[in-house]
């Protein structure tokens, strides 16, 4: 378990490192793509085989195929990847510094999260993810559906602004 | 730890990939067969009586073949992708209740090789990643004709995964189990899911046609458009890949539609013939094969019936027509069965 747990970290750190650092396009998303299969088997190591699969499903198989569509069609390469100006790496850094302190300040409630919900190993079975889905969080879930359907409504939108005589 | 277990499980696991590729084997052949059939032709029969041995000698001639990478190409994404096809194809069969129970030595093990108690989601997991063979394999050729097969791969796989998805909702709200092992369970006798949910099953096999990209559906290869689709560039075995991972694409979702809907190993009146448990065991799992020819042979039958869609009926059958469906499909059973509790 400690062996898969290690090996499991070391494919998801370096590419999650080439991510960053390769040039092209669609090396990127196809190491973010492994980033994210080794993030599955982690869930798994922690007997969340719902989350695991729903990760492959939504991440794996939905998100990144959108990416990579996208870079397809683009047909993106590393030549006309346009410089960013100073102004915009600036604000880049420090949002990403803000992030990364709110990601401190997450981490650090995990202590107070582990003394209110003890650690189980059935705690990512399927019934008990939709059990503490639908009890005790049942108004941020659906509030997150909400969110989910406005972005819908928005995206369709935005679909059809360009061609407003052809809808008809 | 269980040595017993961990051999059993080995066995059973090459048991299970050599038939896989068998069936995706013959498949090819009882294409050819049933497309003659249909065309008032004899079909292939030279090599071999009937000609059996036809699929030993494509497989021979597929790697006899000489090996092409094109100049322009990502050598590397350009392997990864029959890679990708082929392996995810093979991957899924391992949740797939083949049998119930032999009785070895007195002790018990299960014709299936991991149940998950998640394991619809994990054929769809698995469904997921092999969009990616084509994608990546398409991009990598470097090629405009491959390009847009696999654009319209993707995006064909994408939308029918919704529908495809949506119908298994209701199908879960009938089992109450994500677990295929359970859901055959459950289907003992005549209780088959088909009769319980039959507009989830028409949805199930529409979207399992759209996900196997097989006619009416093979736009991502609709030779007419686009010469070969995402297998353009590809020559010898790795062309051979892509065709033989449809194939067992094609059997493995025939496969899980047997196993959802049309009762997996179940057989009627199996246990008023007084088998031994064995006996019984094997007889199921020879009937689950029988199931699955059949759909086998649906797939080929309405290859060789209907015309291909054009692309943008595709997806308006996708999205205005499936998706629409499967989720009054949702509501409906929904509705039953919160009043079924309730009265």
């Amino acid at each position: 378990m400690i062996f898969l747990f290690f090996m499991l970290s070391a494919i998801m750190v370096i590419s999650a490192l080439f991510v960053v650092f390769s040039k092209s396009p669609i090396n990127n998303v196809i190491f973010l793509i492994i980033c994210f299969i080794a993030m599955a088997g982690h869930y798994i190591l922690l007997n969340a085989q719902f989350l695991a699969v729903v990760h492959i499903i939504v991440y794996t198989g939905a998100i990144m195929v959108l990416f990579l569509f996208v870079i397809m069609l683009l047909n993106l390469n590393k030549a006309i990847i346009p410089q960013k100006s100073r102004l915009t790496r600036i604000m880049a850094v420090i949002t990403g510094g803000i992030f990364f302190l709110v990601l401190l300040a997450a981490t650090r409630q995990t202590f107070e999260i582990h003394a209110r919900y003890p650690f189980t190993s059935e705690i990512g079975l399927v019934a008990n993810v939709g059990k503490t889905l639908f009890h005790e969080f049942l108004l941020p879930f659906e509030l997150s559906s909400v969110l989910f359907l406005s972005a819908m409504v928005g995206a369709v939108m935005f679909g059809k602004k360009d061609h407003p005589n052809e809808a008809e | 730890m269980d040595w017993t277990l961990y051999i059993y499980k080995t066995i059973f696991l090459f048991i299970i990939l050599l038939v896989t590729l068998l069936v995706a084997m013959y498949s090819t052949y009882g294409e050819r067969k049933v497309a003659a059939f249909m065309q008032d032709r004899r079909g292939p029969n030279r090599a071999g009586p009937f000609g059996l041995l036809q699929p030993l000698a494509d497989g021979v001639k597929m790697f006899m073949k000489e090996e092409i990478i094109p100049l322009s190409a990502n050598r590397i994404l350009f392997i990864l992708g029959p890679s990708i096809a082929m392996t995810t194809a093979l991957l899924t069969g391992v949740v797939i209740p083949w049998g119930g129970t032999l009785t070895i030595g007195g002790r018990e093990f299960s014709m299936q090789i991991a149940d998950l108690n998640i394991g619809i989601l994990y054929v769809f997991a698995m469904v997921s990643i092999g969009v990616y063979g084509i994608m990546i394999g398409g991009w990598a050729s470097n090629n405009k004709y491959a390009l847009y097969g696999s654009i319209r791969a993707a995006s064909q796989m994408i939308s029918y995964e919704l529908a495809m998805g949506l119908s298994i909702v209701a199908l879960v709200i009938t089992t109450g189990s994500l677990s295929l092992h359970e859901i055959v369970q459950q289907q003992h006798g005549m209780h088959w899911n088909i009769f319980y949910q039959p507009l989830g099953f028409l949805l199930f096999l529409t979207c399992a046609f759209a996900e196997t990209n097989r006619a009416p559906f093979d736009l991502p290869e609709c030779e007419t458009e686009l010469v070969g689709g995402y297998h353009t560039e590809y020559s010898s075995m790795k062309l051979g890949f892509y065709l033989f991972a449809e194939y067992i694409n094609m059997f493995i979702s025939s496969a899980v539609i047997a196993t959802l809907y049309l009762g997996g190993y179940n057989m009627p009146f199996i246990h008023q013939l007084g088998l031994s448990p064995n006996a019984v065991t094997l007889l199921g799992t020879a009937f689950f094969f029988m199931k699955i020819l059949f759909m086998i042979f649906l797939f080929m039958w309405i290859r060789w019936t209907l015309p291909r869609f054009r692309y943008d009926q595709l997806m308006n059958l996708g999205w205005k027509g499936l998706i629409p469906l499967a989720i009054f499909n949702i509501l409906a059973t929904g509705v039953f069965y919160y009043l079924n509790e309730l009265f």
